[in-house]
């Protein structure tokens, strides 16, 4: 059964690959077993994540990217992820609202995910979902983290290519110095550049990145963006490319190694997680007079049983 | 962990979404994902939406007297792609005299102006379920 879920996702029937995705993001048992069939399919797709502040136009960009990606005649999947309610696990996934343009074009397949209580801007489905995008014969295929602040990095060790979306007038050059988001870019994108302050964030930038030790020999360019009307699409989706053209060889393998091990990694903590049930660590820390560290010995030899 | 997904969907021309937002924002309350499409959408790209996102019901909200159209159309579109098992519903201005055709059509309830956001949540508690666990 499951077997042919995933043979015709493979052969693009659309049905079988949303409710494959239904599977993996609800960690159904049956996609354990799917998701050994995807991988070993994986690893054409160039995988670009965008990432950046809330409001900051992840989404609008995502959009004009997309439209730039077809008009080049690669096909594009997109895995947008918006916040769980942390009361209720409910979500509003609001990001398609901006990609309305593509609904009908075969050539796109947008999946909205929530959070689900994921912390570090994915959700544990997310790779999965991009996994089978890639797997389904993509090009090309964009990751929409949340609306992150300043330590959400996980999209960097999965992504090929990064891109972090700021906007003028986010904070001073301290803040450009600061460690985290800002690190993790392959390409800066200053969005919303109609607005006041915009070369001083991009000089911020620049001056950050000449204090920065690279990593790689690349150069992360700091791009000027109005996503709402077009404005220095052309120059980012250019940049994308280059940055494929230059990570292709050992980087990329790099990154593709990278995405298999946050796979394993994930479903490690998920299986240690599925053990230590509210019940198993209140007990442990009831039998352990209330010692948080003793109640941590007495599970952690059940727990690696 | 399965959990229901719901497509708020705005089709035609009105452009006052308050309602939909509502509605939306009320699901999320109670613990259910929810896309929201925005405003404008055709039938096709709500239809298209809802089996990319393998939604369990498709929450319509319709204030522009288009509705007796626009619901046979999406139910229609959802056949064709064999995919019925999506629950359609939906609300907005729709006088009381047009409900029966719109049930008669494959709508599977009408909400109508007055009704109280709690009142959506117990039809979608009661009358949809994830369907994660059965494979297609």
């Amino acid at each position: 059964m499951i077997t042919s879920l995933v043979a015709r996702a493979i052969d693009g029937d659309i049905r079988a690959a949303a409710r494959l995705m239904r599977l993996v993001d609800d960690r159904d048992p049956a996609h354990n077993e799917a998701m050994g069939l995807i991988y070993p399919r994986t690893g054409r797709a160039h995988i670009v994540g965008i990432t950046g502040a809330p409001g900051a136009g992840k989404s609008t960009l995502t959009d004009t990217l997309i439209a730039k990606f077809r008009k080049d005649g690669k096909t594009v999947g997109v895995v947008a992820i918006d916040p769980s309610s942390p009361f209720t696990g409910g979500a509003i996934l609001g990001d398609r609202i901006r990609m309305a343009d593509h609904a009908l074009d075969e050539g796109v397949f947008i999946r909205s995910i929530a959070t689900r209580g994921h912390l570090g801007g994915l959700s544990v489905s997310a790779m999965d979902i991009a996994a089978i995008m890639d797997a389904m014969g993509k090009d090309v295929v964009i990751i929409e983290t949340v609306g992150v602040g300043q330590d959400e990095v996980e999209i960097a060790s999965v992504a090929d290519t990064c891109i972090v979306v700021t906007v003028p007038g986010m904070g001073d050059d301290i803040q450009a110095i600061k460690a985290g988001i800002l690190e993790i870019a392959d390409i800066f994108v200053v969005n919303k550049a109609d607005r006041d302050g915009v070369d001083r964030t991009v000089k911020d930038l620049e001056m950050m990145m000449e204090l920065t030790a690279r990593r790689s020999g690349w150069n992360p360019p700091v791009l000027k963006t109005i996503a709402t009307s077009v404005a220095g699409v052309d120059e980012l989706v250019g940049s994308i490319n280059s940055h494929l053209e230059f990570g292709k060889g050992e980087l990329r393998e790099i990154k593709r190694n990278a995405r298999l091990f946050h796979a394993a990694q994930g479903v490690i903590k998920e299986r240690i997680s599925a053990k230590l049930s509210y019940g198993n660590l209140s007990k442990a820390i009831a039998d352990s007079e209330n010692n948080p560290y003793k109640a941590v010995e007495i599970l952690w030899n059940t727990l690696l049983r | 962990m399965s959990k229901i997904r719901i497509l708020v969907a705005k089709p035609g021309l009105d452009g006052h979404d308050r309602g939909a937002k509502v509605i939306a924002r009320s699901l999320r309350d109670a613990g259910i994902e929810v896309i929201y499409t925005g405003l404008r959408q055709t039938p096709e790209a709500i239809v298209a939406t809802a089996i990319q996102e393998d939604v369990d019901a498709i929450g319509v909200s319709i204030l522009s007297g288009a509705h007796n159209t626009i619901f046979p159309k999406i139910v229609t579109l959802l056949k064709d792609k064999k995919a019925e098992d999506i629950t359609v519903f939906g609300g907005g201005v729709i006088p009381e005299d047009d409900i029966p055709f719109l049930l008669q059509s494959g709508v599977a309830k009408i909400f109508t102006p007055g009704t109280a956001t709690e009142e959506v949540i117990e039809f979608v508690n009661n009358s949809i379920t994830p369907k994660s666990s059965a494979i297609a």
